[in-house]
C-alpha cells in the first residue's frame, strides 16, 4: 500500500515533526523523514491530531434518510475530522436489536469514510419499559458497547439501575439523556429570563440536574460506570464534579453548541436554535467551558442531529429539536477553548479523540500519534478563518446554527487507517 | 420597509401616545350616522386566525371595515396547524393574492415574529395574540380605557399614564395580556404590580419592570386600576392551584375586595370572564368594571393601529426592535 | 420653516385679516338671509381659528349664537399613500348636527381644491346639510378640481413656485399672510 509523508505538522500542537504513514499504520514520527516513495502533504503551521471520535451522532438511517444517511453522515464526519462516530439508536426502527445495529455498522464499513459504532437502545423502542437485548447487541458484529435511549431519558429509576448493572458483564456503558420528563412537558427553551419574556414553555435546569444526581448515585451504588450525554447547565457540572471527587465512575460530554451559544438567540424565534437540551445562559456556557478545561467534563460530542428544512422552516413550537455539528465541531472548540487559552491542542486531542474512544471502547481509535499505531489522523489549519456556509456541507441537512458566523480553523485532511478520506478540505 | 406590530415592547412612549390619541379620534366615528372612513379603500387585510377567538377577530374586522379595507377572514384552525409548513405555505398563498396586511392570531409564541421576519411575505404583520407571548392591541386598548377613565377623554389627549398604579391579577405565567400590559404600561409610566400565586408567575419575572406580590388584599388599596385575568379551570389539574374555591378565595375579586379599592379605581378584564373564578358577578356587573368598554375601545384602537401602520406610504409608528437587522 | 423659505413678503397683515373676515361675515349674513341656520366648520388647523373668529363676528352682527366646529379631513385625503400617516386632528360637530343646515366650510388657503373635495366627502358621512358653502382667507388659484369659494378674503395670483403661508395668532403668535418662494425641503404642507 502507498505511503504518505505529512511534513512539518505540529503533532498535538507541539514542535513540527514529520509523520510517515505506511499502509494502515503510522510507520515513523520524527524530523526530516525521507519522502521517498511517499505522497507528501505539506503541513507547515498545521496541527496534527488523532482522528476525532464522536460519541454522539445521529445518522438517521434507517428511517429518516430524508435528513441523513450513513453515507452522508459519515462523509460529514470525515469532513469534520472524525474517524469514528457513535450512531445513536433513535432510528426507525429503533436500534434495539442485533439486526439493526449490524445493519448500521455494516453500512459504515461499506462506505469507508468513517467507522460507525452503533449505540444500542437501553429499552425496547426507547420506551423506557423493558430492557432491550443489550447482550445480543454487544455480541453482534457491531460489538455495541454504548447504550442509550438518547432523545428520551431512562427516567424509571429501576430500569436505569438494572441497565447500569447489566452492561457490567461486557464492559458496556449507559449514556443517559438526562431530562426529567414531567418537569419538561411542553418545554420549548431554557427556563429563565428569556423564556419568561418570550412566552415559551420553560425547560428548567433542574430537570437535567435531578436525573444526573440520581444516576451518579445509582452508578455509585451498583458500582457501574455511567456516561452523561450533552451536559448543559452549571448545576450539572457541579454534580459531576462532586461525583468524580467521590470516585464515582461518571463521564460526561458537552456539545460544541452548548460551549458557544446562549438562550438569548431564541429571541429571534428562529428554530435553528431549538435543541435538546436547550441553549442555556452565559453563566452556564462559562461553567461548561471551565469544566471541559479542568476535565470535569471528559469529552466534546456533537449531538449532530440532522433535520429536513421543513422541520425548521416553521414556527418555533412546531419545529424539531437539534442541530447538525460534525462539520463545525472542531472550529467551535477552537473558538471557545483553544483561542481562549482554556485548552491546548493536546487537550483537544484528549477531549475529542482519546477520551471518547476510551469511554466508548472504540479500539483502534483515540491512539497516540506514534509509530505502530493505526493511521487515524486529522490535520487542522488553525490559522484559517472563514464564514460558515452550509451550502458546502457534506451532511444532507442544513440545520446549522452557525450559518454566516465566522469561525476559526479548518480540517484539511483526514486519514482513516491510512486512507485519506479528506484531502485539502475535499472528500475523496 | 417593514411595518409590523409584534410586541408592545417595541412601542416607544410617543408611538403609544400617538396610537391612543388617534384611537380617541377614531372612537368618534362610532357616533356618526355612517360609521365608515375611506382611509384604507383598496387595501386588503387578512385576518389569519390559527386559534379560535371570535371576539378579537370581530373587533379587528369591525376596525378594518370601518376604514374601508377589503377584509378576508382565514380561519386556519384544525389539523393543519400542527404542521409547520402550514404557516409558511399559508403566508405565501396570501402574499400571492396581494394582501397588504396580515392580522395573525396563533397558538405558538413567536409565530407573528416568524411571519414578519422570515422573508416569507412582504405584507405588514399585526399580532393579534401569539401563544403566551404578546397581544399588543389588547394592551393598547387597556391603556386607552385606563386613560379615559382615570384622566379623561379630552384631558387625556397627549398624556401617558405616569404615576398610575395598575395591579394585574391572575395567571401571569400563561398570559400574553399580562406580558403586553407590563411592557406597555411601563413605557407609559405606570407602576405595575403583578399579583398571583407563585405557581402562576414565570421564573424570571423578577427581571420585568414591575413589582410582584402574592397578596391581593395588600395591593388593592393602593391601585388606580385592577386588571383581573382569566384563569382556566384546566390549570387546576396541572397542580398550579389546589381548587377553584381556594383560588377565588385568595385571588378572586368579590364585592368585599372591591370595596378596598380607592373610590376612583376601575376594575378591568380582557374577557372572556370566568365568573365565580377570578371575578364575581357582582363585580363584573358593577359600574366600576370596564369589560364592556374595553371591547368598544378595542375597535378604536385597532382602527388607529391599522391607520398608522397602513394609512400612508410608510408607518407612522416605528416598532423596530423585533425586526431583524 | 420660515427660515428655510426664501424671503417671504407679507400680502395681508393683521388689520387686513380682521377687515376681510368682517366683510366675509357680512356677506354670509347677507347671502344666508340672516344666517339663522348657519354652521361654521373650520378645517384644521388654521381654518378652525378662522371659523371661530367668523363665528364671533357673526354673533355680533346677528346677536345669536352661531354653531362652530371643526372638520378633520385627514382620513379622506386622496394623497394618504404618498406620505406617512398624519396624526389626526379633532372633528367636532356642534351638538345640533348639520342635517338641514347651511354648512360653511372655512379654510385658510384655497389651492388645488383637494382638501375641500375631502371635506365634502367627510361631510357626506356626517349628515345631509341643506347647502354647503366655502369661505377662505386666500384663494391662490391653480385649481385641480371644479371647486370654487363662495367667500374669498383675498384673491392672490401666484405661481406654482411660490408658497402662501398663513399665520394666525392662536397658532403662530401673529396674524399675517406671507408669499414666498418654495423651500427646498419636501414634506411640509404648503398651500
Amino acid at each position: 500500500m502507498s505511503k504518505t509523508l505529512i511534513r512539518g505538522a505540529k503533532v498535538l500542537g507541539g514542535a513540527p515533526q514529520d509523520v510517515l504513514i505506511d499502509g494502515e499504520t503510522i510507520a515513523e514520527v520524527g524530523e526530516n523523514l525521507s519522502a521517498e516513495g511517499a505522497r507528501v502533504v505539506e503541513a507547515d503551521g498545521k496541527v496534527l491530531l488523532p482522528g476525532l471520535v464522536d460519541l454522539h451522532t445521529h445518522l438517521r438511517e434507517p428511517g429518516r434518510e430524508d435528513s441523513e444517511t450513513v453515507l452522508t453522515g459519515t462523509r460529514a464526519a470525515a469532513s469534520g475530522g472524525y474517524t469514528a462516530v457513535f450512531a445513536m439508536a433513535n432510528t426507525f426502527p429503533v436500534a434495539d436489536t442485533a439486526g439493526v445495529v449490524e445493519q448500521v455498522w455494516r453500512l459504515g464499513r461499506e462506505h469507508g469514510y468513517c467507522d460507525v459504532r452503533p449505540v444500542g437502545a437501553v429499552t425496547v423502542g426507547l420506551e423506557g419499559k423493558q430492557l432491550a437485548e443489550l447482550g445480543a447487541m454487544h455480541d453482534s458484529a457491531a460489538g455495541v458497547t454504548v447504550f442509550s435511549d438518547d432523545g428520551k431519558c431512562v427516567d424509571d429509576a429501576v430500569i436505569m439501575r438494572r441497565a447500569l448493572e447489566y452492561v457490567k458483564a461486557f464492559d458496556g456503558v449507559v449514556a443517559q439523556h438526562a431530562q426529567e420528563p414531567r418537569l419538561t412537558e411542553g418545554a420549548q427553551m431554557n427556563e429563565g429570563v428569556v423564556s419568561a419574556e418570550l412566552g415559551l414553555g420553560g425547560w428548567p435546569a433542574v430537570a437535567e440536574e435531578s436525573i444526573i444526581a440520581r444516576d451518579v448515585l445509582l452508578a455509585d451504588h451498583v458500582g457501574s460506570r455511567v456516561h452523561i450525554c450533552h451536559l448543559s447547565t452549571a448545576g450539572s457540572v457541579e454534580i459531576v464534579r462532586w461525583a468524580k471527587s467521590r470516585g464515582i465512575r461518571v463521564t460526561a460530554e458537552v456539545t460544541p453548541h452548548h460551549l458557544l451559544l446562549t438562550d438569548e438567540l431564541v429571541r429571534t424565534y428562529n428554530p435553528v436554535y431549538k435543541v435538546n437540551p436547550p441553549l442555556r445562559t452565559e453563566r452556564d456556557v462559562m461553567a461548561l467551558r471551565e469544566a471541559l478545561a479542568d476535565g470535569t467534563i471528559d469529552i466534546v460530542a456533537t449531538d449532530h442531529a440532522p433535520h429536513p428544512q421543513e422541520d425548521k422552516d416553521c414556527e418555533w413550537a412546531a419545529a424539531a429539536m437539534g442541530m447538525i455539528g460534525l462539520e463545525t465541531a472542531l472550529s467551535v472548540v477552537q473558538e471557545t477553548m483553544v483561542d481562549t487559552g482554556l485548552l491546548d491542542w493536546a487537550g483537544v486531542a484528549d477531549r475529542m479523540s482519546f477520551a471518547p474512544a476510551r469511554i466508548g471502547r472504540a479500539h483502534g481509535h483515540g491512539r497516540p500519534v506514534s509509530a505502530g499505531e493505526p493511521a487515524n489522523l486529522t490535520l487542522v489549519d488553525p490559522a484559517y478563518r472563514g464564514r460558515v456556509d452550509p451550502a458546502g456541507f457534506a451532511s444532507r441537512s442544513r440545520n446549522t446554527p452557525y450559518e454566516g458566523r465566522e469561525l476559526p480553523g479548518r480540517v484539511t485532511h483526514t486519514w482513516l487507517r491510512g486512507k485519506a478520506t479528506l484531502v485539502d478540505g475535499k472528500l475523496t | 420597509m417593514q411595518r409590523h406590530l409584534i410586541s408592545a415592547a417595541d412601542l416607544t412612549r410617543d408611538d403609544a401616545v400617538l396610537i391612543l390619541d388617534t384611537a380617541e379620534e377614531m372612537s368618534r366615528v362610532a357616533d356618526r350616522p355612517i360609521k365608515k372612513l375611506p382611509t384604507l379603500r383598496g387595501r386588503t387585510v387578512v385576518n389569519l386566525f390559527f386559534e379560535d377567538s371570535t371576539r378579537t377577530r370581530i373587533s379587528f374586522e369591525a376596525a378594518e371595515k370601518r376604514l374601508s379595507a377589503d377584509v378576508i377572514n382565514f380561519s386556519a384552525k384544525g389539523s393543519s396547524v400542527s404542521k409547520g409548513e402550514s404557516l409558511k405555505d399559508t403566508a405565501q398563498t396570501l402574499e400571492a393574492m396581494g394582501v397588504d396586511a396580515v392580522v395573525i392570531r396563533h397558538g405558538a409564541s413567536g409565530a407573528p415574529y416568524r411571519l414578519a421576519n422570515s422573508g416569507w411575505i412582504d405584507a405588514a404583520v399585526i399580532n393579534a395574540g401569539d401563544g403566551t407571548h404578546q397581544h399588543p392591541t389588547q394592551a393598547l386598548l387597556d391603556a386607552f380605557t385606563m386613560r379615559r377613565r382615570l384622566i379623561g377623554r379630552d384631558a387625556g389627549l397627549g398624556q401617558d399614564l405616569s404615576g398610575k398604579r395598575v395591579t394585574i391579577v391572575g395567571d401571569i405565567l400563561h398570559s400574553r395580556v399580562a406580558r403586553s400590559n407590563v411592557d406597555l404600561l411601563h413605557t407609559l409610566g405606570a407602576e405595575v404590580t403583578l399579583v398571583a400565586p407563585p405557581t402562576l408567575l414565570p421564573v424570571g419575572v423578577e427581571t420585568w419592570p414591575c413589582a410582584v406580590s402574592y397578596d391581593l388584599d395588600a395591593a388593592l388599596p393602593k391601585c388606580d386600576a385592577v386588571m383581573m385575568l382569566r384563569v382556566q379551570r384546566e390549570r387546576m389539574n396541572a397542580a398550579f392551584f389546589p381548587t377553584e374555591r381556594e383560588y377565588s378565595r385568595r385571588y378572586g375579586l368579590d364585592g368585599d375586595r372591591m370595596a378596598k379599592l380607592p373610590e376612583h379605581a376601575v376594575v378591568m378584564h380582557p374577557g372572556p370572564m370566568v365568573r365565580g373564578m377570578e371575578i364575581t358577578a357582582e363585580v363584573a356587573d358593577s359600574g366600576r368594571c370596564t369589560a364592556v368598554e374595553q371591547v368598544t375601545n378595542g375597535v378604536s384602537i385597532r382602527m388607529a393601529v391599522l391607520y398608522l401602520l397602513l394609512g400612508g406610504n410608510e408607518p407612522a409608528v416605528a416598532p423596530t426592535r423585533t425586526e431583524e437587522k | 420653516m420660515d427660515t428655510q423659505a426664501s424671503p417671504a413678503r407679507p400680502v395681508l397683515e393683521a388689520p387686513d385679516i380682521a377687515r376681510v373676515l368682517t366683510r366675509i361675515a357680512h356677506e354670509i349674513v347677507e347671502r344666508a338671509k340672516g344666517a339663522d341656520d348657519v354652521v361654521l366648520l373650520g378645517i384644521p388647523t388654521r381654518g378652525v381659528f378662522l371659523a371661530q373668529r367668523l363665528a364671533a363676528k357673526l354673533e355680533r352682527i346677528t346677536e345669536r349664537k352661531v354653531p362652530c366646529g371643526s372638520l378633520d379631513i385627514t382620513m379622506y385625503r386622496d394623497d394618504l399613500r404618498m406620505q406617512p400617516p398624519r396624526a389626526l386632528a379633532r372633528t367636532d360637530i356642534p351638538g345640533d348636527g348639520i342635517d338641514g343646515k347651511l354648512v360653511v366650510l372655512v379654510d385658510d388657503v384655497l389651492f388645488s381644491g383637494r382638501t375641500i373635495r375631502a371635506a365634502l366627502d367627510a361631510l357626506n358621512d356626517i349628515g345631509r346639510p341643506r347647502a354647503v358653502q366655502l369661505a377662505v382667507l386666500v384663494d391662490r388659484g391653480h385649481r385641480e378640481l371644479p371647486i370654487r369659494a363662495d367667500y374669498v378674503g383675498k384673491n392672490l395670483p401666484t405661481s406654482l413656485r411660490e408658497t402662501v403661508k398663513v399665520q394666525l395668532a392662536e397658532e403662530d403668535g401673529r396674524d399675517t399672510v406671507l408669499l414666498g418662494a418654495k423651500p427646498a425641503t419636501p414634506g411640509e404642507r404648503q398651500h
